[in-house]
């Protein structure tokens, strides 16, 4: 079985488009959160979101090509281009046929959506666009990606919720270890901050009012974000060899279905997730010395991800330092456990933690180290990133020191 | 029909408890009321009522939910905060 590394990164996010950006405000704590600036608000209850702001497709892409993209596919397609730069790699003709492209969505193309039942039900047009279909079909991302960068090989989208994007980079993981794909590129890719996508969040009352606390007392719920992340995934002796720059390797997956409840989280379950990760991985839980946290900012996800540490980790949960991003992203579903991945990526190459930021006072019932609003520099050999995803579908990654 | 039997009603049918079992002591806990259930029967009543019941599942609000009688009391509230 071949080792896999992590050779290139792109992001696209709320606190910014180049990998430098997105890494110093996870390490400062600077929330990407605030006030919704892309869509109307006279209707939303909501007030807050983690938007990516500023952003203007055209200035990446040809009208021609972005007639045919939902906001989510244009973002995927700036995060692999970045990613591939990153990596420093270029395809010949043979290594094109047999690349993988794995990219997790949630929900596809929302803004597509959205603009078309407007035009329907509120505008009483009898005709929507005629690229609808192809703008909100939720492959369309995976699919302009391999288009914009010629890549032929195995492609194809993962849809499980706020697992989508560790779904996407595990299963491509596991496709360059066995030797199917050479090289992989995978991540997430989310642009559900539209009038509708909000409303349907709202309905489910899980919105935070003012900021997302992950891991704190006072907090009161997630906030949605938006963005993309690919990863250049490839095997450690591929990128030696070419001496590409190596930020991490990734050593194992895990996934579980909890069976039990559509939205609140299991201990059981996501408990098996990470200890699937670690066995596959073949490494000693007491070797990990990191966790990115899912932690949403939710009452009970929190909560019940302290308890699935303590009930994996045992003694040595006490020991972790963990941190959520979602304070300073968001949660942008699909897109979360790529921008995470990405981050964890960072987390060992730089060997600093990143805080949870927003953090206020201690929970009991979140009694672990979260590594509360400053960022740590300490030794980091391995760690993993967890994925718990409504419907109870849960993914873990597990990463280690290159 | 009063505020308290409306919402006995709403609540008998998302449950699925007999109507006559409920009281305005009836705790929604005992008689199985999960935290999806409490964001369906908060979305009937304010469509029932055509009102906005600020609630957030993160948040001890949901003490304001722990009996029926105090349910109808706080839909009541915003009713007449409605007329008012």
């Amino acid at each position: 079985m071949n080792r896999v590394v992590v050779t290139g990164v792109g992001v696209v996010s709320p606190v910014g488009n180049t990998r430098d950006e997105f890494w110093s405000a996870l390490v400062d704590g600077r929330s990407g959160i605030g006030p919704f600036e892309n869509i109307p608000t006279d209707r939303l209850v909501c007030k807050i979101a983690a938007e990516v702001r500023n952003f203007d497709p055209k200035d990446h892409l040809e009208s021609k090509q972005l007639g045919l993209m939902d906001r989510f596919a244009v973002f995927a397609v700036l995060a692999a281009r970045n990613a591939v730069k990153d990596s420093g790699i270029t395809f010949d003709e043979e290594t094109a046929l047999d690349t993988a492209t794995i990219i997790g969505t949630g929900v596809g193309g929302q803004n597509t959506i959205d603009d078309s039942y407007l035009r329907l039900y509120g505008q009483n047009s009898s005709k929507v666009h005629p690229f609808t279909v192809p703008r909100l079909m939720p492959n369309a991302a995976a699919s302009h990606v391999t288009m914009d960068l010629k890549l032929r090989g195995p492609t194809f989208s993962i849809v499980s919720a706020c697992s989508s994007g560790t779904h996407a980079i595990g299963t491509a993981f596991h496709m360059v270890r066995s030797g199917q794909a050479p090289v992989a590129l995978a991540g997430g890719s989310e642009a559900c901050i539209t009038v509708g996508g909000v409303k349907t969040w709202e309905a489910l009352r899980v919105l935070a009012t003012e900021a997302c606390r992950p891991f704190s007392k006072g907090r009161n719920g997630l906030v949605l974000g938006e963005g993309a992340a690919m990863l250049v995934l490839e095997t450690r002796d591929s990128a030696i060899a070419r001496g590409a720059p190596i930020y991490c390797e990734i050593t194992g997956f895990g996934m579980t279905a909890d069976a039990a409840d559509i939205t609140s989280p299991d201990a059981f379950g996501a408990g098996r997730a990470i200890k699937a990760a670690l066995r596959d991985a073949r490494i000693d839980p007491g070797s990990i010395d990191y966790v990115n946290a899912h932690g949403t900012g939710t009452t009970i996800n929190d909560k019940t991800e302290t308890q699935v540490l303590k009930d994996v980790f045992g003694e040595h949960a006490r020991k972790l330092a963990i941190s959520s991003n979602k304070a300073v992203l968001g949660h942008s579903l699909g897109a979360a456990g790529a921008l995470e991945a990405v981050a964890t990526a960072m987390t060992l190459k730089e060997q600093i933690a990143p805080p949870t930021a927003n953090y206020l006072e201690p929970d009991p019932e979140c009694d672990l180290d979260v590594v509360p609003n400053t960022a740590r520099k300490m030794p980091i050999r391995a760690a993993i990133s967890n994925s718990f995803a409504f419907g109870g579908l849960n993914a873990v990654l597990a990463f280690a020191k290159h | 029909m009063n505020m308290l039997d409306e919402v006995k009603g709403i609540i008998a049918k998302q449950v699925e408890v007999p109507l006559d079992q409920l009281t305005a002591e009836t705790r929604l806990a005992d008689i199985g009321i999960e935290s999806l259930d409490v964001i369906e029967i908060v979305f009937a009543l304010e469509e029932k009522f055509d009102i906005s019941i600020p609630f957030n599942a993160n948040e001890s609000a949901a003490e304001a939910f722990e009996t029926i009688g105090a349910v109808a009391d706080a839909v009541q509230k915003l009713v007449d905060a409605k007329a008012a």
